[in-house]
């Protein structure tokens, strides 16, 4: 089956700076791939790339077999973003009426509110919400058109062990729908949980790819987390 | 488990959808946010009432008075509005989530175009019913009344343009400062302040701005006077802004 995302040798620089330095990684079909490095190695900026936001300096990428940020590619994606990613003053059940509406075949809003617990802060505006449900109200905008591959960054920042699980179970049903799930994590325990296949990064590199058995035989994955990436920018 | 069909079936809803449901939303926003409804409403409403009922006091002539008022109220949807909205889309990662989504670059320009032409056109009624109900009684030439019909759409593309480009580049604190003191210039700027009564030095210059145009644009159909020129100003405006836009707009901030 063909890879749903391509990243090949990819280099970016923004503001002089190098971000991502030769990045390669593939996502597949059916599968969750974890992407992991510490703060500013460039898995956000990645992301980016992959919906069209950036333009690589060199290298390519192909998303669902076309050019990243095409339009065709891009209405069969999910993006949960990392931060907002929602007007200030909208309700999550009118966001996701919205978000649906511009699809044709989109899970009912109704049945996805039920189903991440939404319901009780539906007609919240945005603002007030709390981060963890926030994070809930992303989580439900990237799957509510029933995408082919979904971009997850940091999807559990800021959940309680609750919620946390709901979405572990969520990403697990993706899976097994067929969804290429590609997901940024800080939480060790989070890609041993749920990814079929770990990529490492560190300063925009790709250091170490594998399943989490194979990046594990020896060490544990903190532990190999530790020894291959550098401290990251914190601003 | 859950029981949702999460299976792969992304298609993109048809394009006209896409617009009105992207315009809607927008428009909605809008009328939840006092501050612009301050802009676009409120001020007018009071600037109309008390220049109709006080302003022979203070030598104020109605009936250009009320255009000024009107191209007002039009600068403020078509500037102001988008301008803040925008950039604060930009800040909270709107516009990143919704370029993941079929919602076209395109679609969600003309569904903001939708948006603002909706909203001053709603604006125009409101302004002008008021105008009439308060004893405004404008006495415009067919030449000039087809004149505005070209010139108000233009303004606004001019409008909408210098806003995405401002909004599309400065952080949204800039954004939302400096749209407001733009607001007040275009406010003096040839909106509600005629050009005729600029030194003579400042006249030429003044005259060149869309603001003016779009002002001396409906204080002559007030009037019963004709002048086509202010539908070149625009012209310019609109084209050079639209690329202005294109070139500096970016999605994130």
């Amino acid at each position: 089956m063909p890879a749903a995302l391509t990243v090949a040798d990819v280099r970016l620089s923004l503001g002089g700076r190098v971000v991502l330095d030769g990045l390669s990684l593939t996502a597949a079909p059916g599968e969750v791939t974890a992407v992991l490095g510490p703060n500013g190695a460039g898995k956000t900026t990645m992301i980016r790339c992959c919906t069209g936001l950036f333009t690589p300096d060199h290298g390519h990428i192909e998303v669902l077999g076309e050019a990243a940020g095409s339009p065709s590619a891009n209405a069969r994606i999910g993006l949960m973003p990392q931060a907002a990613g929602a007007w200030s003053g909208v309700k999550p059940a009118e966001l996701l009426g919205y978000l649906a509406s511009l699809y044709a075949s989109p899970l009912r809003p109704a049945d996805l509110i039920a189903a991440l617990g939404i319901g009780s802060f539906a007609n919240t505006p945005y603002r007030r919400l709390s981060g963890g449900q926030q994070q809930l109200v992303n989580l439900a905008g990237a799957i509510i058109g029933r995408p082919q591959l979904v971009f997850l960054d940091e999807p559990t920042a800021g959940l309680d062990p609750h919620a946390r699980r709901q979405v572990w179970t969520l990403v697990g049903e993706l899976r097994a729908a067929g969804v290429a799930v590609l997901l940024t994590t800080h939480a060790m325990d989070e890609a041993e949980q749920l990814a079929d296949r770990v990529a490492l990064l560190n300063a925009g590199r790709r250091v170490a790819a594998g399943t989490v058995a194979e990046l594990t035989a020896e060490k544990g994955l903190e532990e190999l987390f530790l020894e291959l990436t550098t401290p990251g920018d914190t601003r | 488990m859950s029981a949702l069909d999460l299976t792969p079936a992304a298609a993109p809803a048809p394009l006209q959808r896409r617009i009105l449901r992207h315009a809607l939303m927008e428009t909605r926003l809008i009328l939840r946010n006092s501050e612009q409804l301050l802009l676009a409403l409120v001020i007018p409403l009071g600037l109309i009432a008390a220049g109709v009922l006080v302003g022979d006091r203070f030598g104020v002539a109605r009936e250009p008075f009320v255009a000024s008022v009107i191209a007002l109220g039009l600068w403020s949807s078509g500037f102001t509005s988008p301008a803040i909205t925008t950039a604060f889309e930009r800040r909270y990662g709107v516009l990143e989530r919704l370029v993941a989504t079929p919602l076209r670059r395109a679609d969600l320009l003309a569904g903001k175009a939708t948006m603002i032409a909706a909203l001053a056109l709603g604006q125009a009624v409101v302004l002008v019913l008021a105008g009439l109900l308060l004893g405004w009684a404008p006495a415009p030439l067919l030449a000039q009344v087809l004149v505005t019909v070209a010139v108000v759409p233009l303004a606004l593309v001019a409008f909408a343009g210098l806003a995405l480009s401002l909004a599309g580049r400065a952080s949204a604190e800039l954004t939302l400062g400096l749209a407001n003191l733009v607001y007040l210039l275009g406010a003096a700027g040839g909106l509600l302040v005629p050009v005729a009564t600029f030194p003579a030095w400042a006249r030429p210059l003044v005259g060149l701005l869309p603001t003016t145009a779009l002002g001396e644009t409906l204080r002559n159909l007030a009037t019963g006077a004709f002048d086509p020129l202010p539908l070149l100003v625009v012209l310019v405006w609109a084209v050079a802004a639209v690329a202005l836009a294109r070139k500096v707009f970016r999605w994130i901030s």
